[in-house]
C-alpha cells in the first residue's frame, strides 16, 4: 500500500481512535477513582505513573451500583447458552432418538426458560443476601437504587418493546399490502416522523396527556370519565412515549421483509385448505420474522439508555438507568458513579448488540 | 394478487393517525391566541411575533445552525471516506477495530457516549464551547453517514472506476470524476441525515457545552420542563415545518435521479 493509502485511512481512524475509543478509556478510568470535591470532581488516579494508579484502582463505585446486578446477568447468560447448547439436545437425544416432535421441543425450551429464570433469581437472591452484607464491611452499600433502576430500566424497555410490536406489525402489514403506487408515499409517511425532532415529538404528548391536557379534556367532554386522569409523570406515559417516537424503527424493517415476500405462497396455502388466519401464522409470520428481530433490537438497544422520554413523561418514581447516570452526573456531581453506571450499561447492551450483529450477518447471508 | 382488507386500512389509519395526531395538535395550538395552551382562543400569530423577540432563542438557534453546518460537513467528508476505506481498501492492520469504532456509535446511548467525551475535553483541558459540540457532533454522525454511503458503494460497478485509471486517471482524478458523482446523492442523504441528527441532539449537546454555547435543543428541554408553553409550539412547529419541507424535496430529487438512472 501506498504512503498515500496509509494517509487516506489514517484521518477517519485516528479521528475515531481519539475521538471515540480513548473516551471510553477515560470513563473506565474514572469509573475507578475516587470521588473529590474539586473541578473536576474526581481524582485522577493515573498520574503518578501505571503501578500508583494499579495500586490505587477503586472498585468501590461498582459495589456502590450493586455488583450483584452484574453477577446474576452474566450467571444467567451463562446458564442460558448452557442449558440450550448442552443439556437440552442431550435430552432430547436421549427421549426421542429418531422422530421429533414440535410439542416436545416447545414444552423442553419453556422448562428450560423456567430452570434458568429460577437459577437466575436465585443467584440474585444469594448475592443480595452475602455478598452485599460482606462487602457493607469495607465500603458503604446504600439502597438497591442503581440496582433497581438497571431492572427497571430493562422491564421498561421489554415491555416498551412488545407494545411497538404490537402496533407496528399491522402497520407494516397493512403497508406491505397496499396498492404499489401508494407504497412510496406510505414509506415516507413512517419516515417523516423518524426525521422531526425527537425532542418535539415527545413535547407533543406532554400538552395531550397533562391533567389539563386534550384528551383529559376530550374524554370529559365525551363524559367517557368524571374526574380527570393522571397520566402524565406515570410509568404509562413514558410507555406511550417511547412505543410513540420509535415505531419507524419497528415499521421500517418489518415492511422490508414483508414486501419481498413472494405472495403466490399465501395464495398456495390458501389453495391447499388452510384459512386465512392459518395461512398467516404458517406462511407470512415466519417469513417476517428477521424484520421483526431486527426491529425489535431496534427499539429495545436504545430505549435501554433513553434519557429524555423518562425525563419529560415520567414522574420522579420512574427509574432509568439513563436519567440516573444524568442526574448522578449533573445534580449530584459524583462522576466516577457516573462512569459506573455507564460502563456496567454497555456490559448490559453488549449482550443485544451482539445478538443483533448476528442476525443480521444471518440475513445479509441468506439474500447474498 | 395482494388483498387489501379492512383489516389493513384500519390498522393503517389508526397507525397514521397516532403517529400524526400529536403533531398535528401542536401545530394547531401554536395559532392559539390564549397563553393557556389547552384553551383555544382564537386564532392568531403573535406566539411567532414573540418567539422573533426573543434572544436567548434567536442565539441558541444560530448556534444550532453553525454547529449543524460544520459537523455535518466535516463528517460528509470523514463518513465518506470511511465508507471508501471498508469497501475499497482491501485487507490492512486493524480493520477490525476501524469497523467497529463505525458501527459502535450507532448503537450507544447518547449518555454514554456524551459523558465519555465531556471526561475527554476535560482530561486533555479543552474549554467546551462550538468547537466541543462539533467534535462530538462529527464523531457520532460520521458512522451513519459511512453506512449511508456505503450500501451506494457496495452497489455500485467497480469497472467503471477500473476503466477510468486504465485510461491514465491518477486514482484521485477517478474518485473525482467517476467515483464521486456516482455515490453523490447518498453522500447528499447523508450529509442531510448528519444536519439532523445534529439539530435534533439534546442528550450529547447538553455534556459537551460550554455556558456560551447552548444549543436549541437544550434551550427547549429546560424550558419545557416547565410545561408547556405557546412559545415553544411556534418553535416546534417552525422546525417540524422545515423538516418535512427538508424530506419531501429530498425524497423528490432522489425520484428524479433514479428515473434519470433508468432512463
Amino acid at each position: 500500500m501506498t504512503w498515500r493509502g496509509r494517509l487516506l485511512i489514517a484521518v477517519p481512524y485516528v479521528w475515531l481512535l481519539v475521538l471515540f475509543l480513548v473516551p471510553f478509556g477515560i470513563v473506565l478510568k474514572i469509573s475507578l477513582s475516587d470521588i473529590a470535591l474539586a473541578i473536576p470532581p474526581y481524582t485522577p488516579t493515573m498520574k503518578d505513573g501505571l503501578w500508583a494508579m494499579l495500586s490505587g484502582l477503586d472498585f468501590e463505585n461498582y459495589a456502590f451500583i450493586g455488583a450483584g446486578a452484574v453477577v446474576a446477568g452474566f450467571a444467567g447468560l451463562i446458564l442460558c447458552i448452557a442449558m440450550y447448547r448442552i443439556v437440552f439436545p442431550r435430552i432430547r437425544r436421549a427421549m426421542l432418538p429418531d422422530t421429533a416432535t414440535t410439542v416436545f421441543d416447545t414444552a423442553a425450551a419453556a422448562l428450560t426458560a423456567l430452570a434458568v429464570a429460577i437459577v437466575n433469581v436465585a443467584v440474585v437472591v444469594a448475592v443480595l443476601a452475602f455478598v452485599l452484607p460482606a462487602l457493607s464491611d469495607f465500603v458503604d452499600v446504600p439502597d438497591f437504587l442503581y440496582f433497581a433502576a438497571y431492572l427497571s430500566s430493562l422491564k421498561i424497555a421489554a415491555i416498551s418493546t412488545f407494545l411497538t410490536l404490537l402496533i407496528g406489525y399491522p402497520v407494516a402489514y397493512g403497508m406491505a399490502r397496499a396498492a404499489q403506487h401508494w407504497r412510496p408515499t406510505l414509506l415516507m409517511l413512517v419516515i417523516l416522523p423518524f426525521w422531526t425532532s425527537f425532542l418535539i415529538r415527545v413535547y407533543a404528548w406532554i400538552g395531550i396527556l397533562s391533567t389539563e391536557g386534550y384528551l383529559n379534556q376530550l374524554l370529559l367532554s365525551l363524559g367517557v370519565i368524571s374526574a380527570p386522569l393522571s397520566i402524565l409523570n406515570t410509568p404509562v406515559a413514558v410507555y406511550i412515549g417511547i412505543v410513540y417516537t420509535y415505531l419507524p424503527f419497528m415499521v421500517l424493517p418489518i415492511y422490508a421483509a414483508l414486501e419481498k415476500m413472494d405472495d403466490s405462497l399465501v395464495e398456495a396455502a390458501e389453495d391447499l385448505g388452510c384459512t386465512a388466519l392459518s395461512a398467516f401464522w404458517l406462511v407470512t409470520a415466519p417469513l417476517s420474522k428477521p424484520g421483526v428481530i431486527a426491529g425489535c433490537f431496534l427499539v429495545f438497544i436504545p430505549t435501554l439508555g433513553e434519557f429524555v422520554i423518562p425525563s419529560l413523561l415520567g414522574g420522579s418514581d420512574t427509574l432509568m438507568i439513563g436519567k440516573v447516570l444524568w442526574e448522578e452526573f449533573f445534580n449530584n456531581r459524583d462522576w466516577p458513579v457516573a462512569s459506573a453506571v455507564a460502563v456496567i450499561l454497555l456490559m448490559i447492551l453488549i449482550i443485544p448488540i451482539v445478538l443483533f450483529q448476528r442476525n443480521e450477518q444471518k440475513q445479509r447471508e441468506l439474500d447474498g | 394478487m395482494r388483498r387489501f382488507s379492512w383489516f389493513n386500512a384500519t390498522s393503517l389509519t389508526f397507525g397514521f393517525a397516532f403517529l400524526y395526531l400529536p403533531m398535528l395538535i401542536l401545530i394547531i395550538y401554536s395559532f392559539n391566541e390564549s397563553r393557556l395552551v389547552t384553551v383555544w382562543a382564537g386564532f392568531s400569530t403573535k406566539w411567532y411575533g414573540e418567539l422573533f423577540q426573543n434572544e436567548q432563542f434567536l442565539d441558541a438557534a444560530w448556534v444550532t445552525l453553525k454547529v449543524a453546518f460544520w459537523s455535518s460537513t466535516v463528517a460528509t467528508v470523514l463518513g465518506t471516506l470511511a465508507a471508501y476505506i471498508m469497501v475499497r481498501a482491501g485487507r490492512f492492520r486493524g480493520r477490525g477495530l476501524f469497523s467497529g469504532m463505525i458501527y459502535a456509535p450507532l448503537v450507544m446511548p447518547e449518555v454514554i457516549t456524551g459523558l465519555s467525551l465531556l471526561l475527554f475535553f476535560i482530561a486533555i483541558g479543552l474549554d467546551r464551547g462550538v468547537l466541543t459540540i462539533v467534535l462530538a457532533h462529527t464523531t457520532f454522525s460520521m458512522c451513519y453517514v459511512s453506512v449511508v454511503v456505503t450500501s451506494r458503494l457496495v452497489s455500485f460497478d467497480r469497472s467503471l472506476e477500473e476503466a477510468a485509471l486504465d485510461l491514465g486517471c491518477t486514482p484521485f482524478d477517478a474518485f473525482r470524476s467517476v467515483t464521486l458523482p456516482i455515490i453523490m446523492p447518498a453522500v447528499i442523504s447523508g450529509w442531510l441525515l448528519a444536519f439532523t441528527l445534529s439539530l435534533d441532539d439534546l442528550v450529547i449537546a447538553s455534556f459537551t457545552s460550554g455556558p456560551s454555547s447552548t444549543t436549541l435543543p437544550i434551550k427547549i428541554f429546560s424550558a419545557v420542563r416547565l410545561g408547556v408553553t405557546p412559545e415553544i409550539n411556534a418553535l416546534s412547529t417552525i422546525m417540524i415545518g422545515l423538516v418535512t419541507l427538508g424530506v419531501i424535496s429530498a425524497s423528490l430529487v432522489s425520484r428524479a435521479t433514479a428515473k434519470k438512472e433508468r432512463a
